[in-house]
Order: C-alpha cells, then sequence, then structure tokens
C-alpha cells in the first residue's frame, strides 16, 4: 500500500483526504520513502522531511475540521529556482551555494497556505538554463524512462520536476518555463506541464533568468491535476509590477471535455526540415483526435516563426547577462578565496569564473554582447521587433477565430544523456524551437503526453491557448488526453 | 501676473595668452527625491541611520527580488516637472544601467534612458536685478540612487552601506546654456531655490542630497551665438564632465580651473580630449577619471521588471492645480503688490518661510517697503549674527509688524523702534504694551515740546543770536530738545517749533 500511495494523482489523494480515507502524514511518508529509494534519479536535490512532516500534520488537523482546499496535505516537490524560506535556494547553482532565502516566493508561499506539503527542491539546469539538465551543478537529474541501459536526459531546465512527477516520488511540482522549459520536460517524460499566461504566475521570490519570458506553472500526472495545481499557483501579487490583476477561475469546473464547435490551428511553419517521422505522425494523429472531439481543424500560418529561436537566445541572455550580475560574492553565495593584493576586480572574476557553469557563462557573455553598444541595434532591438511580429502573428490567428493551436512539443523523444556535450551548443537550443514562440509571445501553452515512440518513449503535444485563458486551453487539453488516452509509465529500475 | 523684465548677461571670457575664449556649460543635477520611501523597495530613506538598516531584500538585490514603482516619487518628479514648465510624458519607462560596483547589488541602476518621465522645461536663472539667464532643461529623469562605499575603515577591506541604495533621484539634465562659473552656482541655487518651493527635494548639499555633474567646453566668442542658430554642437569645444560636486563653491572653482586648463591646452596646440573628471578641493584642479576610451559602456536596456509607466493626464493637472506660488512668481508679485526693489523681493523670496513670514508681517502692518526694511535689516540681521533661521525667530510677525505700526503711526520713532525690537527680540512682549509700560513713546504733543524749546532758548540767549546769523546752528536746539525729552519728542515736530521760535 504505501508504495502505491505516491502514484496517486492530487485529485484522487484530495478526494480520500477529505474522505478521511488517507492522512497527509501517511501520503508524505510515502513520498519520502519514494524518494529515499530513488537517489539514483538524482531529482531531490535538498530533502525536507522535517517540514513536510509539520506541514502534513497542520494539514491533517485542517482537513479534520473540514473546508480544506484542494491541495490541503498533498505533498508536492519544489524547483530549486523558488526561494524558500530557511530552506536551500540555489537555482542549481555553484555561486548560490549555502544560500538559505529570508522569504517565501509568492508562488510557493500560496502553495503551502493552501495546505501542500513540501517534499524538497527539485534538480533543474544551472539558473533555468539548459534543454536536458546537465548544467545543474548538483548533476543531472535522470528520466525514470529507458531504453534499455541507456541513461536519458528528463529533459530541461525543470529536469528534476518532471523526473519526480514521472517516477511518482510526489504528486506534484512546480516548475518554471523560459523557453520550453516546463513543457519540453513533460513531454519527455510522459507528464502534463502548462506554462500560463506571462503575467498569471508572480514572479516574486523566484530567481530570475530572463524576467520578460519566466513564468512558473505546475507539472503534473495529468491535466485535471495541473488545472488544480495552476489555480493555486497563480493571482495578482503587488509586488510584482508585470503580475496580471485578473481573477483566477476555477480551471478544474471548466474541464468538460467538450471542445465542439472550436476551431483548432495548424501552423504550417511548425513542419521543420528534416523532423522525425514519428513527430510528424504524432501530430497528425492529435489534429484527428481534436476533430473527432468535435473541434474544426484549420491550416495556419505564423509566418515569423523561424526567427523566434534566434530572437529568443538574444533577448534571453541579453535579459541573463543582466539579471546574473548581482551574484558578485559581495554579499551571500560563494565568494572566490583571494590571493594576495587581490583587488574588487579580481573579487569579481574569481568568484564569477568559480561559481557560474560554462552554459551560463556562455549566455551571460552572449547577453553582454548583444546589448554593447554599437550591437545593440543589430541585436537586441532587432529581436525586439521580431518579437512583436511573432506576438502579432499569434494575435492574427486568435482574431481569425482560432481557439487554439496544436504543435508537437518536442522535434525528439527525450535524448540520451552526455550525447549533446560534444555537440555545438545551438543543437541543444534547437530543442525549444517548438516552445519559444510562445514565451515571446507572453501566450499560455501545454504540453500533453499523446503516444510512444517506436523506442517505447514518450511523446508531446503542444496547445497555445488565447492569453488569459488557460481555462478554455486546459478543456481542450483534457479533450485531447481523454482521446490519447495515455497511460504508459516507465517501469521502476531505479 | 507681471513678468519682470529682464537682460541676458554677459558671458565670461577669459583672456587666453592669444585670445578670448567663453565658456558654455551644461549641468546634470542628481536631486534626492524628498519621500519617506524608496523608488522601488519600500524602505526607509533616514539619513544618518545605522549603516545597512534601512535595506529591503530588494535593496540588497537578494535572488527573485522585484522593484515596484513608488508613486509618491513619481508624484514629485511631476511635481518638479511641472515647476520647471517642462513637458510631462504620460508613458515614461525604465532602463537598466549595468555596471560592476559593490555598492550597486543589482549590478544595474535602474533609470531612464530611453524615454524619460519629464521632457523640456525651463530656468530662469537670476544674476542681479534685470540680469537673468533663461536655461533650458533637456529633460529630468527618475532612478535609483546607490549605496556607499567605505574605504577608510580598515587597511585591508572595504565596507558597504547600503542604506542609500534605491534611494529615487531626479536627474534634472539643462542644455549647455550655462556661461560662466557664476552661472553655474546661480544656476544650482536657482534650481535649488525651485525645489525647495515644490518641497519635492529640500536641497541639502551637505548631505549629498543635491550634487551636479558640470559639462565645460570652451569655445571662440561667436562659435556659441553659431551653435544657438543651428543646435549644432560641432560649433563648440570638447567638453569635459567634472563629476558629483556638492558645494556651489566647488562648483566655480571648479569650472574655472577646467576652463583655464582647457585654454592652455588649446593655446599650446593641444586639443581637449572627452572625458569625465573629478574636483580636488584640496589642490584646486581637477583630473581625469577616466576617457571615453575606458567609458563604462553600461549597456542600458529596458527594465523587464517594470511595465512602461503609464499616467493620466487627470492626475497630472492635479499635481498642477496643486504647486505652490514659484519663486519667479513670488518675487514679480512682491514687486508689483508691495512696490518692493528687485533686489528686495530677491532676498524676500530666497525661501518660502522667509516670504511667508514677510506676508504675515504686511498682512497686519500694511507698509510693504517698511515691512521689507525691518525683515531684512533688522531681523535678518540680529539672526544671523545668533546664526539662528527665520524657524527660529524670537520675534513673531504680529510683533514686528506691532513695532512697524508704531512708526507709521510716529507713536516711536526710527531710533525707539530699533531699542524696541531689541526688547522685544531678547525679552518678548508686546510693543505696544512695552512701549507704554517703559515711556518710550514720542512726544507729538506740541504744547510739551515748545515748552521745551522755550526753556532751552531762554537759557542759551548766545547761541539763540549765533543761530539767527547761521541757521545750521538750529540742529544744536534740537539736539537739546531731544536730549532733554530722552529722545521720545517727534524729531519732525521739533525741527519745525525750533525753526518757528527762532524765527528762522
Amino acid at each position: 500500500m504505501m508504495t502505491e500511495l505516491p502514484k496517486l494523482k492530487i485529485a484522487e489523494a484530495r478526494d480520500a483526504l477529505r474522505k478521511g480515507e488517507l492522512t497527509s502524514a501517511e501520503l508524505t511518508e510515502a513520498c519520502l520513502n519514494a524518494i529515499e529509494g530513488a537517489g539514483a534519479l538524482n531529482a531531490f536535490v535538498h530533502k525536507t522531511p522535517q517540514i513536510a512532516q509539520e506541514q502534513a500534520a497542520a494539514a491533517d488537523d485542517r482537513l479534520k475540521a473540514g473546508g480544506a482546499p484542494d491541495l490541503c496535505g498533498i505533498p508536492l516537490g519544489i524547483k530549486d529556482l523558488f526561494c524558500t524560506k530557511g530552506v536551500a535556494s540555489q537555482a542549481a547553482s555553484r555561486i548560490l551555494e549555502g544560500f538559505r532565502p529570508e522569504y517565501e516566493s509568492t508562488v510557493t508561499r500560496q502553495l503551502f497556505d493552501a495546505g501542500a506539503v513540501m517534499l524538497g527542491k527539485l534538480n533543474m539546469d544551472e539558473f533555468a538554463m539548459g534543454s536536458s539538465n546537465e548544467t545543474s551543478t548538483y548533476g543531472n537529474a535522470v528520466n525514470p524512462w529507458k531504453v534499455d541501459d541507456r541513461q536519458l536526459t528528463p529533459g530541461g531546465s525543470s529536469g528534476g520536476s518532471a523526473a519526480a512527477v514521472a517516477a511518482d516520488l510526489c504528486l506534484g511540482a512546480t516548475g518554471t518555463d523560459t523557453g520550453g522549459s516546463i513543457r519540453q520536460p513533460a513531454a519527455f517524460t510522459g507528464i502534463t506541464g502548462i506554462k500560463p499566461t506571462y503575467g498569471r504566475c508572480s514572479r516574486w521570490g523566484i530567481v530570475a533568468f530572463a524576467s520578460s519570458l519566466d513564468q512558473a506553472g505546475p507539472m503534473a500526472k495529468d491535466v485535471r491535476d495541473a488545472a488544480i495545481l495552476l489555480r493555486a499557483m497563480c493571482g495578482h501579487d503587488p509586488m510584482d509590477s508585470t503580475s496580471a490583476d485578473l481573477a483566477v477561475p476555477d480551471f478544474e469546473a471548466m474541464l468538460t471535455g467538450d471542445i465542439k464547435g472550436k476551431t483548432i490551428g495548424i501552423p504550417r511553419e511548425y513542419r521543420m526540415d528534416g523532423m522525425p517521422d514519428e513527430i510528424d505522425a504524432l501530430w497528425t494523429r492529435g489534429r484527428e483526435m481534436l476533430q473527432d472531439a468535435g473541434a474544426k481543424i484549420v491550416d495556419i500560418s505564423l509566418p515569423h516563426t523561424k526567427y523566434a529561436l534566434p530572437a529568443y537566445y538574444v533577448i534571453a541572455p541579453a535579459e541573463a547577462s543582466s539579471n546574473l550580475a548581482r551574484y558578485d560574492g559581495v554579499r551571500y553565495g560563494h565568494r572566490a578565496k583571494l590571493s594576495q593584493g587581490d583587488g574588487i576586480v579580481e573579487m569579481y572574476e574569481k568568484t564569477r569564473a568559480e561559481g557560474f557553469g560554462e552554459e551560463v557563462k556562455r549566455r551571460v557573455m552572449v547577453g553582454t554582447y548583444v546589448l554593447s553598444a554599437g550591437f545593440y541595434d543589430a541585436y537586441y532591438n532587432r529581436a525586439r521587433k521580431v518579437r512583436t511580429l511573432i506576438k502579432k502573428d499569434f494575435e492574427d490567428a486568435f482574431d481569425a477565430g482560432i481557439d487554439a493551436i496544436l504543435t508537437p512539443a518536442t522535434p525528439s523523444a527525450a535524448f540520451g544523456l552526455g550525447e549533446m556535450t560534444e555537440a555545438d551548443p545551438v543543437a541543444m537550443y534547437l530543442n525549444d524551437v517548438f516552445t519559444v514562440t510562445v514565451n515571446l509571445a507572453g501566450l499560455p501553452g501545454i504540453s500533453v503526453p499523446a503516444g510512444l515512440d517506436k523506442q517505447g518513449l514518450p511523446l508531446g503535444l503542444q496547445l497555445i491557448g488565447r492569453p488569459w485563458d488557460e481555462g478554455d486551453l486546459l478543456n481542450t487539453a483534457y479533450a485531447l488526453e481523454r482521446s490519447a488516452g495515455f497511460v504508459a509509465k516507465p517501469s521502476k529500475w531505479w | 501676473m507681471l513678468d519682470l523684465s529682464y537682460e541676458p548677461p554677459k558671458p565670461k571670457v577669459i583672456a587666453g595668452a592669444k585670445h578670448d575664449w567663453e565658456l558654455v556649460i551644461g549641468m546634470e543635477v542628481h536631486a534626492q527625491v524628498a519621500s519617506q520611501a524608496k523608488l522601488f523597495s519600500g524602505a526607509s530613506t533616514r539619513f544618518g541611520a545605522e549603516p545597512n538598516s534601512n535595506v529591503s531584500f530588494v535593496d540588497a538585490a537578494m535572488p527573485g527580488m522585484l522593484p515596484v514603482i513608488n508613486e509618491f516619487c513619481i508624484e514629485q518628479a511631476v511635481r518638479t516637472g511641472l515647476g520647471l514648465k517642462a513637458q510631462i510624458n504620460l508613458v515614461s519607462a525604465f532602463d537598466r544601467k549595468n555596471y560592476f560596483y559593490p555598492d550597486l547589488p543589482q549590478g544595474y541602476q535602474i533609470s531612464q534612458l530611453y524615454h524619460p518621465l519629464v521632457g523640456e522645461g525651463e530656468i530662469l536663472v537670476d544674476m542681479e536685478p534685470g540680469i537673468a539667464r533663461l536655461v533650458r532643461i533637456e529633460r529630468i529623469h527618475v532612478e535609483q540612487d546607490a549605496g556607499k562605499s567605505i574605504h577608510d575603515m580598515d587597511p585591508a577591506m572595504s565596507f558597504v552601506d547600503l542604506n542609500r541604495t534605491g534611494v529615487a533621484l531626479m536627474e534634472i539634465v539643462s542644455r549647455p546654456d550655462i556661461r560662466g562659473p557664476e552661472e553655474a552656482a546661480a544656476y544650482v541655487t536657482k534650481l535649488r531655490q525651485i525645489l525647495r518651493y515644490l518641497c519635492t527635494c529640500d536641497g541639502n548639499m551637505q548631505n549629498g542630497n543635491l550634487r551636479a555633474d558640470v559639462n565645460v567646453s570652451v569655445c571662440r566668442p561667436g562659435q556659441y551665438e553659431k551653435y544657438q542658430e543651428t543646435q549644432d554642437f560641432s560649433h563648440l569645444g570638447t567638453r569635459c564632465e567634472i563629476k558629483n560636486m556638492n558645494s556651489m563653491r566647488f562648483i566655480q572653482a571648479a569650472i574655472d580651473y577646467e576652463a583655464r586648463r582647457q585654454i592652455a591646452l588649446l593655446e599650446g596646440g593641444g586639443s581637449v580630449v572627452q572625458e569625465t573628471r573629478l574636483y580636488d578641493p584640496d589642490k584646486g584642479e581637477t583630473r581625469s577619471m577616466r576617457s571615453k576610451e575606458e567609458a563604462h559602456d553600461y549597456r542600458y536596456f529596458p527594465c523587464p521588471d517594470l511595465l512602461p509607466l503609464e499616467i493620466e493626464q487627470g492626475w497630472v493637472d492635479d499635481i498642477a492645480a496643486s504647486l505652490p506660488e514659484l519663486p519667479d512668481e513670488k518675487k514679480a508679485r512682491f514687486v508689483t503688490e508691495f512696490g518692493l526693489s528687485e533686489y528686495d523681493a530677491n532676498v524676500l523670496t530666497a525661501e518660502t518661510v522667509n516670504a511667508a513670514y514677510f506676508e504675515s508681517v504686511v498682512r497686519e502692518a500694511g507698509d510693504g517697503k517698511l515691512a521689507a526694511n525691518w525683515v531684512i535689516n533688522e531681523l535678518f540681521g540680529r539672526l544671523k549674527k545668533e546664526d539662528h533661521g527665520i524657524d527660529e525667530s524670537p520675534v513673531t510677525p504680529a510683533q514686528l509688524a506691532g513695532i512697524i505700526r508704531l512708526i507709521k503711526s510716529d507713536a516711536i520713532s526710527g531710533k525707539i523702534a530699533k531699542d524696541l525690537f531689541e526688547i522685544v527680540y531678547t525679552e518678548g512682549g508686546d510693543p505696544e504694551v512695552i512701549v507704554e509700560e517703559r515711556g518710550m513713546k514720542q512726544v507729538t504733543d506740541t504744547g510739551a515740546i515748545e515748552t521745551a524749546v522755550d526753556e532751552i532758548i531762554a537759557a542759551n540767549p548766545a547761541q539763540v543770536e549765533k543761530a539767527k546769523q547761521n541757521p545750521k546752528l538750529a540742529g544744536w536746539f534740537v539736539g537739546q530738545v531731544m536730549k532733554a525729552t530722552g529722545g521720545k519728542a517727534n524729531p519732525k515736530a521739533v525741527n519745525q517749533i525750533v525753526s518757528a521760535k527762532l524765527g528762522l
């Protein structure tokens, strides 16, 4: 029984907790045991069993009193990018070694206020920069899905979150998504992940990567769980000037599965050269499934799509180069040991050289370059213009009556760990080709597992929705999920 | 309202070894916004607090912290813009200026490069009565201040105090319309006066709440006029920027030194290198801080943590409606309404508290010119002697008005009035009561004066004879009468009666 509990979905656990068939203490203990046994996945990098037990006990009291929120007593994993009060929060970087914030991020505070239980902090790419979780200072997380003896990436940057949810170490997890960091790992691990509209979730207390693109979102076992988690995570926060002052609907209540009369767009520009047949086939299947569910399918054009990836890899590093300037060894985190005669410049250089990994350094340098005098207009300003055009492409599509857009989530299934080490960094960046447009346009996007490839690895489809209409998007995803009937699970090897 | 007419001052001309040179000066003044809380963090701005006690997580740039605009600081900057008759931009935006320094925890300063809150305005810089320079303001933007690095507490370490980090500043940028060191100081003085009128900056230069970067170049006479016609900077010389000055005296000395340095360079066949310089008040010279080549590349870009700042015209109008009377208007009104000289009006309007004191006196005493004399000469003089401000004056406007009323009604003479003022200043009390109780009232009773004159004429026949020969000696009789009456006789009446009795 104990080993079965972590396999529960949030909705199932919620109902059982409310009925008194289960206590949060039992559920939490089962998750903690599962985590203890899953060291090989390297998903949890800071475990917080004591906090979890205390929160579970408090949740059980609240459940007994009745009227507890959906997430009361639900054990979750938290991406290391979220600042959690008194708990190591390192963004998987050596430069934040030993950093324990004195504050709680708005998103995690909202989750804990709703009674959620924190099991620990989850692995990720350093500062959320990466698509394989291999840039983490803790070493990479491992995908619970495996082909023979080949260890696979869980994707990135929210690789630890994806691995933990897919391996049933927790019932759900938080992720963040700057260019696909929720959706790509969700697709690689056969789970559901939604990046809400930019401004839905407060960024306060989340370590910044690229401020105009970063959004938090849930990673869950199905669409319903994603809806439940999202509702608790989002909402207006006066501490984040970019947070939207909009009411948060009951997303779960909007899951009817009825998409009759909806119009789904299929963007022709997403059919990339050299796209694997399997991905193409899955996309076609997705289109048929939505059609069978009563939606109208139309081919659409998003003409500026091909410029999205280059624009993203200018804008995101530009913002990152500035956002990461605060990691200077002066006030917190890692500070290099200095030699006699070293001054402030040596302290900066040595601290940042030791504290940041290669990918972070690469992006800081690219970002510094594209913002520098003489190159600003050629790169950063041009990228901003491209961004406006990409946003306009989507607006035109929605104005023409499109309710959601269906695309593949990733250009491939999960690849092997270490396989990209020697490759051109751009090859890794291509992982984001279907997802970055959504961040550039600030739209909500969801990745839903839709099938397995020939090797038996999960593949995901992405749905992109109208801004602020996550409810409708989740419902379309729900319809797709029901049609796809994806129930495969990785077989336990860890 | 009547504007006072004025002529522009002559530009300062420095005679070089070969020929004459003129100065061209533009200023960037950093004024700390008068606000209880910082620009983006809500932390206190109190000066003189324990180091690092006014520091929020945002100020310390902890991971994941975000700025939120303090609306009051924006209101203060808008008020300042309106006070400088400037364009208020309903849409402005914040940018990041990136550079590394330990007192800049974020690694960037949030400022407004591309879209400032306030656009073009102007300041009328008074030099002397009837002489003033209209200096154009290019822009005012709002930005964060940095913290303070302390290098002299420990031989091996430096310390950082972040109390000032994130405090709101207004950077007020002028056009190069200032033409000499005195004008530059007068510009800062006038700007400071306006800011203090508006209550948007306390103007405390000692605490660094108002500091100026000065751009100086020199050119041959005639070049500046070409620039004014075309707005083409190529008619002007290469400028150097002297950073961070917080004293009027240093501003003047630094400009003078810098201009002469540039002239010597140019006349010696060299050229001026565009660079940032620092003024060393101990040595009285400027020295290079960094050249254009070494200048930081600040990598400005729009701050993604803040949405563009949009304000409504109605809000701006409300602020405009609440503006106080500003120095130029007040001065003009004092001249036209109270008949004051421009000089006196200048003195009285330098600070609003002075002007308010003066107006209270006038309200009760009536006579503007007399009130101005008494406030400026007697009261200010006396306060200055004790190094007191007007807010510390022991004499209230009502008391001073009482003294003035006694003078106007001929109850006391000007000389007695000064004694009375001293009594009121040191002991307090109602001037009328004091005059009554201490018998200081002027004798205007002609009968009493006649008696005294008669007595003195009778006692001094020889003097009478002399006076008849030489009417100038009548003054001796007047003096005797004043002496006999303890100085209380109305001098005018005494003069008339003495003249009549002596038959002059």
